[in-house]
């Protein structure tokens, strides 16, 4: 890993497939990095901005908590039970897109679209039971338009809902391309990109249900 | 662009191997599931110990909010490493920092506008005093 720029040029292999993995150290010696590493931090710096967007919702939703205006309460609204039906769902969904990965890893096609198939319909789970969750509350007068509490509710929650909405759109595409133009280089890219993606949505949604839900069903008492 | 130990998900390339990566011995698949198979274990594991704070009286309860965040922030290091691949690697030096930068942000907006906040809400004249001087 210790080889630099100068002894590479007088390498008479330079420039062999089997120098590739040694061109770029990491340390800023060597030549450029290869795409899959660009590719991979240009958008893992979309999904920190994202991220951020979420910090600000939560953010929100954290101040306007108490802010239920004679509403209903997070503790009088939330059902566990479908909390956790919610995060199975996703946790799995996240597991079968790392399965995926590993299937493109191998080149095969069949678990690959099996793999997809799977991260897919847990995800639409996800989003059936959230839907579930959302119109029970609208049922109950407990609308976004009910409370500030609510409002700001409905933005944190509804924004990660969107987004696992678009990751479908996306999952599907991907399966599409897998299937018709193989595992090119730059279709593996973009699998890259989506499975980035995937886990990222789980982890936001680590936060949701660990400090909107959980935190928000404790007894009033023990909340600063 | 054909060497074996190339992968989609995550980067690999490097001395420092994530838990499950590739590894010079040894069937590379077989390690991989491996890894994600133990990363879902420990997700469950700390998803099941949430949902269980919240009812249990075995921690002191009144530091229940702060043992969610805890489990929360475990949660998400392990879905960084096993999951996302989030490594000390040098190929991942870059990102580590980007990570490291945003979280330093969203601690920033959290906090500080939990702070501001609180600060308002006790400086602020109560509403009903508020009117009283205005009449």
């Amino acid at each position: 890993m210790s080889t630099s720029a100068l002894h590479l040029a007088q390498d008479p292999s330079f420039g062999s497939p089997e120098l590739a993995r040694h061109e770029a150290s990491g340390h800023g010696e060597g030549g450029p990095a290869p795409k899959r590493i660009v590719v991979g931090y240009g958008f893992w710096i979309f999904l920190l901005s994202d991220v951020i967007m979420f910090s600000a919702f939560f953010a929100t939703y954290a101040v306007l908590f108490k802010s239920t205006a004679g509403g209903p309460s997070a503790r009088e609204l939330f059902d566990l039970h479908n909390t956790a039906a919610e995060t199975a769902c996703l946790l799995a969904s996240s597991f079968a897109c790392g399965m995926a990965s590993l299937a493109v890893g191998q080149r095969s096609q069949k678990w690959t679209q099996v793999a997809l198939l799977v991260t897919g319909l847990l995800g639409f789970a996800f989003l059936v039971l959230e839907a579930r969750e959302f119109s029970g509350f609208v049922a109950r007068g407990a609308g976004p338009g009910r409370s500030a509490f609510l409002s700001s509710f409905f933005t944190l929650v509804g924004c990660h809902g969107v987004h696992v909405s678009a990751g479908l759109l996306w999952l599907g595409t991907m399966m599409a391309q897998f299937y018709a133009k193989g595992f090119r280089v730059d279709i593996r890219h973009r699998f890259l990109c989506f499975s980035l993606f995937w886990h990222a949505l789980d982890i936001i949604w680590v936060a949701i249900f660990s400090l909107v839900y959980l935190v928000g069903t404790l007894p009033p008492e023990l909340l600063p | 662009m054909s060497n074996e130990f190339e992968y989609d998900a995550g980067s690999y390339v490097g001395s420092d191997r994530v838990p499950g990566g590739p590894t010079e011995e040894g069937s590379g698949l077989r390690r991989e599931v491996r890894g994600y198979l133990l990363g879902l274990a420990l997700a469950v594991v700390l998803t099941i110990a949430s949902f269980w704070a919240v009812e249990t009286h075995a921690i002191y309860r009144p530091g229940a909010a702060v043992a969610l965040l805890v489990l929360a922030v475990a949660q998400m290091g392990i879905h960084l490493v096993f999951f996302l691949h989030i490594t000390t690697d040098p190929d991942n030096a870059n990102n580590s920092l980007a990570l490291a930068f945003g979280a330093l942000i969203v601690c920033l907006v959290v906090f500080g506008s939990l702070w501001v906040m609180s600060h308002l809400n006790h400086n602020m004249v109560p509403l009903h005093q508020l009117m009283q001087m205005q009449s």
